[in-house]
Formats: structure tokens, sequence, C-alpha cells
């Protein structure tokens, strides 16, 4: 599944980041920022509208990542 | 004094939020300087400081880097001058790699593939104090050890906190890691997770304050609850508490300006000095101080963390609109004035998003807009009790607000529909609350004041200059009778358009006031009682005897119409001046330009025929 499928509080461990075509600077951007596999992350919260974007936290770090954004991220979910 | 025989160039790096730029305040206080990079809109923050031995530094601070092996502006500069690459900037004699000791999982991978380099380096644990706060503690020797290059702890924040770091900078001699290929990220980050082991005890990996914090500033719906406030509190400031600040500067600039026309012998050099440069820069400057009012909550709440978290909540609305999350600071900012608030769309990172961001932001409604407004809705709008609570001149101005928001949205969904495709990234950082350090507060609403006086001193002077000329000459003939400006270039021009505006409902004199007008929105108010030959100088004193005159004089379609002009309102030069700067291309400011003017008249124009249909 992918990070995009989580719901709020949810914790995953990643498993890669997916390229959308040819040098995807998006995809570069998300493993330099520490989702590369292994790592755990958790949704911590989504905005209040429309649910978009996530507040996910990886390592020690939380970004904002726009559904689009999240949908690269495969993850393996850990039970609760 | 000591010569600076041996001057060491150090440059500053790190990710964003590493607490880099208050380091860089400690270590050269109030000597920096800041300029922009040739050619693209980057910041350049350079200073100086001396070490005890005497030794001078010149300090680089570069631009806040996630990769040096990334797309954005900013961290290609940061690149470049690493690398020794870049034109302009002279290869650092060494490094100082800036971590935050309470993130150090991201930000000790920057320091890996800095470190593969091969520059002299030093790494700079900073926040130290926060990480001792939390429990986390770090082994700076094992670390040091680890990665082969010296490594200090720093507080930025505190006198004194760069103190271990000076020292190491002043031993000299500091070693040079074996340059290498930077390795992929999977090893990278492998690489991180064994210095995270061997050197760094972290009990948990977020502050418990940020969780609870979280917990209610991004709370569906305590968090929008929040928002709301913080800006009613903002804009409260910015219009309330800087009125008393404007009227003392603009008694201020007016006595000035008196005093140097009874200096000066009457002629065309007291006129240029006294009715263009006084008159015209002198009401930009008066916006200063709601203009530093906004800066420094604004700047207060980015240092805070608590900005990006706005740009969390309002990402999906404006997101739909065709803006981003990021796109809320600059146009908050175009509330006091659309300058500043197309400077600051340099945080934007997406392209189309900042270009949106420009092209929108001259539809929130500007302060320079208020006397134009205050002088129309007085003079029209009869002050009535609404549902018993509202006045009715107020909830017409609150219309007009709001009928620039939504006409930005409009535009900016238009533009979105126009260029699709593409996909548009936000991927935004949520830093750790802190509490702002006032000596960081000080010197960014230094800067930026700076910049803002800059741009007034060149642009607008020249500007200013210019509408005088089209306003003073040719002189009117001797025994004229009709006002000054009837005979001028402007007042021929205004002839001129009178044609063009006439479907609309001006009559010549609106039409000749909006000449003037370009160079500042609300000199129109002064410029219009100039045409109707009141001699008042003073905009206060124009507007009151103005009033009765046209409130009596121009039909209610007209003066409608007027208002809903002032919305759109194009003809501001400075704005215009300030998109070419930001933007460096032509285009920008031809596309802004007419698609305002094509606002303005169209919604003037249906505004004027249908009050007059109804009106009869």
């Amino acid at each position: 599944m992918t990070l995009s499928q989580l719901s709020k509080g949810a914790c995953a461990t990643v498993t890669g980041v997916e390229d959308r075509g040819p040098g995807d600077q998006l995809a570069r951007r998300l493993r330099a920022l520490g989702f590369v596999g292994g790592e755990a992350v958790r949704v911590v919260s989504v905005a209040p509208m429309g649910g978009d974007p996530l507040l996910v936290q990886v390592g020690y770090t939380r970004f904002a990542l726009r559904r689009n954004e999240a949908e690269r991220i495969r993850v393996e979910k850990v039970p609760a | 004094m000591n010569t600076a025989v041996d001057s060491l160039r150090i440059a500053l790096l790190g990710n964003p939020n590493c607490g880099k730029t208050a380091l860089f305040n400690q270590l050269t206080g109030s000597r920096q300087k800041v300029a922009n990079y040739a050619g693209v809109t980057v910041e350049r923050k350079s200073g100086r400081f001396t070490a005890p031995s005497g030794r001078q530094f010149d300090v680089l601070d570069l631009p806040g880097a996630y990769s040096l092996d990334a797309p954005s502006p900013d961290e290609a500069i940061t690149r470049d001058v690493c690398r020794g690459h870049h034109p302009a900037e002279p290869r650092p004699d060494a490094l100082v790699c800036v971590v935050d000791a309470t993130n150090l999982r991201l930000h000790l991978r920057f320091v890996l593939e800095v470190r593969a380099l091969g520059l002299p380096m030093v790494v700079a644990v900073n926040m130290a104090d926060a990480a001792h706060r939390r429990g986390i503690r770090i082994d700076l020797h094992a670390l040091s050890e680890a990665l082969g290059v010296p490594v200090v702890e720093t507080i930025g924040i505190r006198r004194g906190g760069a103190r271990q770091l000076v020292e190491v900078l002043d031993r000299g001699d500091i070693p040079a890691p074996a340059a290498a290929d930077i390795p992929d990220d999977d090893s990278l980050h492998e690489q991180v997770r064994a210095l995270l082991a061997r050197a760094v005890d972290m009990p948990s990996p977020t502050a418990h304050i940020d969780e609870r914090l979280d917990r209610v500033l991004l709370h569906p719906l305590v968090g929008p609850l929040v928002l709301v406030a913080t800006m009613f509190l903002i804009f409260q400031a910015v219009f309330a508490w800087a009125a008393p600040i404007q009227e003392t500067l603009a008694g201020a600039v007016g006595a000035t300006g008196e005093w140097l026309a009874a200096l000066l012998p009457e002629g065309h050099l007291q006129s240029l000095l006294t009715n263009g440069i006084f008159a015209g820069v002198g009401t930009v400057v008066e916006f200063l101080p709601q203009i530093l009012l906004l800066f420094l909550f604004i700047l207060a709440l980015e240092e805070s963390g608590y900005l990006p978290r706005a740009a969390f909540m309002l990402d999906r609305p404006m997101f739909a609109a065709g803006l981003s999350g990021r796109s809320f600071i600059p146009l908050l900012s175009s509330f006091a004035c659309a300058i500043p608030g197309i400077m600051a769309t340099r945080s934007i990172q997406d392209p189309r998003d900042r270009m949106a961001t420009i092209m929108v932001a001259p539809l929130m409604t500007c302060s320079a807009r208020l006397p134009v407004y205050t002088l129309l809705i007085s003079a029209f709008v009869p002050s009535q009790q609404v549902a018993g609570m509202f006045n009715l001149q107020g909830l017409v101005l609150f219309g007009l607000y709001v009928a620039g928001i939504v006409s930005a949205l409009l535009v900016a969904w238009t533009m979105k529909r126009w260029r699709r495709g593409g996909e548009h990234s936000l991927l935004l950082e949520l830093p750790s609350y802190r509490i702002p350090h006032p000596r960081d507060i000080l010197i960014g609403l230094w800067e930026r004041c700076w910049i803002f006086l800059r741009r007034v001193g060149t642009i607008i002077l020249s500007l200013t200059i210019v509408m005088w000329v089209l306003l003073s000459f040719p002189a009117p003939p001797p025994g004229a009778t009709e006002p000054a400006i009837e005979y001028s270039m402007a007042g021929q021009l205004g002839r001129l358009l009178e044609y063009v505006f006439a479907p609309i409902g001006f009559n010549w004199q609106i039409s000749i006031a909006l000449v003037p007008g370009m160079a500042a929105r609300e000199v129109a108010v002064s410029a219009l009682a100039t045409v109707y030959a009141l001699s008042a100088t003073d905009e206060e004193v124009a507007a009151q005897a103005l009033e009765p005159l046209i409130a009596t004089q121009w039909p209610l379609a007209t003066a409608l119409s007027l208002l809903v002009w002032f919305i759109y309102a194009p003809q501001c030069l400075s704005t215009l001046a300030v998109v070419k700067r930001e933007t460096g291309s032509w285009k920008s400011v031809a596309v802004m330009a007419l698609y305002l003017f094509a606002l303005a008249y169209l919604a003037s124009f249906l505004t004027f025929q249908i009050t007059r249909w109804i009106t009869g």
C-alpha cells in the first residue's frame, strides 16, 4: 500500500519511493528527506479541509505532504 | 587595530530550520550585508567577525538546503558556492555545517553529503539547549571521530553560544576530509543510522510540547478558529494600532515639505521637491509603520514555527483555487501593500504557484485604497444600522475587501485552467515550535525595512518625478482661469481618457485624477481636490472639502463604478515595477496590467450601467 492510504494515527514502515517517469525530482526529494526503505513513518494528522495534505512524521521530522506526493511512498503497515 | 593579514572565508550551510541564521546573527551581530545573487531572487547574506586572536573571518550565510543535489534555485546556489562553481563567489576556505541537535536524523545526512566535497569543515551541533531540555545526549567526541571532522556545540540564541565554534575556527588548521563521490540515498541513510546508534541517545522522536501544541493548533475545529483569531489580531494591529504612528509620520513628512518649501525660492525646484517628491514618496513612506508592524507579526509567527502550520491548514482550499498553502503569507502581506507581498513570494518554490500568487497579489485590498474607499463611502453610503448591529458603511467596506479576495480566487482558478498539466508540490517541513528571539526578529525587521526603503528610493522616486513632470508641464498660459492641472500633459491625458472612461461613468475630473493615482493610489484623492480647484494640499482636508461636493455633483452610478474600479485598480506603477524586478519579465508585467485593466473596466461598466438602469 501507499502512505496516502494510511488513516490518521497509523504507523508504517517505508519500503521505497516510486519514480513517476524518468528523473522524478519529487521522488528524489522525498528520498533525500528520509523516506527510504526501513524507515518508520506515522500519519500524525490530516488537514481540516478535505483531509489533504497529510502531516507525516519520518525520523525526527514532520512534513506536510499532499496526497499525490504521499502516493509515491510505498509502505507496509505496522499493526498498532 | 589588527590588519587582516589572513582573513578567512567561511560559509555557513545547513538544512532549513537548523537555526543557521540565528547562529549567523550571533557571530556577526549587526555587521551584515544583504544583497541578491546576480540574476536570481535568492538573498545573499554576508558578514564578518574578529576572533580573540585578531584573526578576521568573512562569513557567508548560504541558503538552507536539504541536499546538494536539488532543483530549487537557492539550493543550487549553495551547491555551486561549495563546489567553487559559482561565477561571482570564490570557494570558501572552510565550511561550517550547522545541524539541529534535535533533528539529527535528517541533518546528519546533509553533513555526510557535504563531507564528500572534501573541504575543511566543522560541524556545529546547534540548539544544544533545546536538546538538553529534552534529555537528548550527544557524544560529540564519538561523532567527531566517526565523521573525521571537528564537532562543536552551539546555541544560536544565547550570548556566547558560538564560543566553541569560534575557538575551533581560530585555532586554524581545520582538517579537510577526503573528497569522495556522494553516495546514494539508501547508503547515506544507512550511515546516518549507524552514527545515531553510536553517538546519540534520543529519548523521544519529537518534543512533547510539539505533540501537544499540534494536537490543539492543527485540530480540525480548533485549528482553523485559532488561525482566524490570529489573522484578526494582525489586521486589528496593522489598521488600528499603526494609525497614530502613521499620522505622526505623515505630519512630520508634511512639515518637512513645508519647511523646505519656505526655504527654497519659488520655482520648479521648489515645486519638484514639495509637490513631487514629498507628496509622492512621502505618502509611500507613511505606510512604513503599517508594513513594519505587519512584518513584525509575520517574522514572529515564522520564527515560532506557526506559519508553516497555517500553510498546512490552508493548502487544500488554496490549491483548489490554483494557489498553494505557501501563498498565504505573501497574500496576507499584500493587505498592507502589494510590494512586500510580491517580494515575499520568494518563499514559494513551485514557479507556477509563485507566478499565480504574484498575479493576484494586487487584488488584496492594500491600505493605499482606503482613503479612496473612505471618501466615496462617506459621501454616498448612508450611515445606518443594518440588522440592528452592523453599520451599512462598514458593511460596504467589508464587501469591497471580500470582492477583492473572491476576484483573486477566480483569477487564480482561471490561470490554473489555462496552464493545466504538470504536478504541483507542497512538501513542507513543519519545524519544532520555538520562542522567537528578539534579536533575530529585529535584524529581520531591519533588513525588510531597508529593502522597502531602497525600492522607495529608486523605483518610486523616479516614477514620482515622471508624474510631477506630467502634472507641471506645460505651465498654464498667463491669465488662465482654470486650475493649472488642466493645462498640463496629465490634464490633456485625462481629457483624452475621458473618451475611454465615459462608458463606465467617469467624468473628466475623475479621469484626470486617475493619472497621478498611478504613482500611488491614495494620491487620487488629493488630485481630485486639485482638479476641483480646492486649494487643500492635505489629504484629510481635501477629503472633507470634497465629500459634499461629489455627493451633490456625481450620480450614484458613477460613485459605485469608481469604488468597483479601485477593487482592481490596475494603475499602481510601483507594483508593476516590483513585478518586473521579481519575475525579470516584461511579459508578466504586461499580462498583469492588461488583465487588471480589463477586469476593472468590465466590473465598473456593469456596475455603472446596472445602477443607472435601476436608479433610472
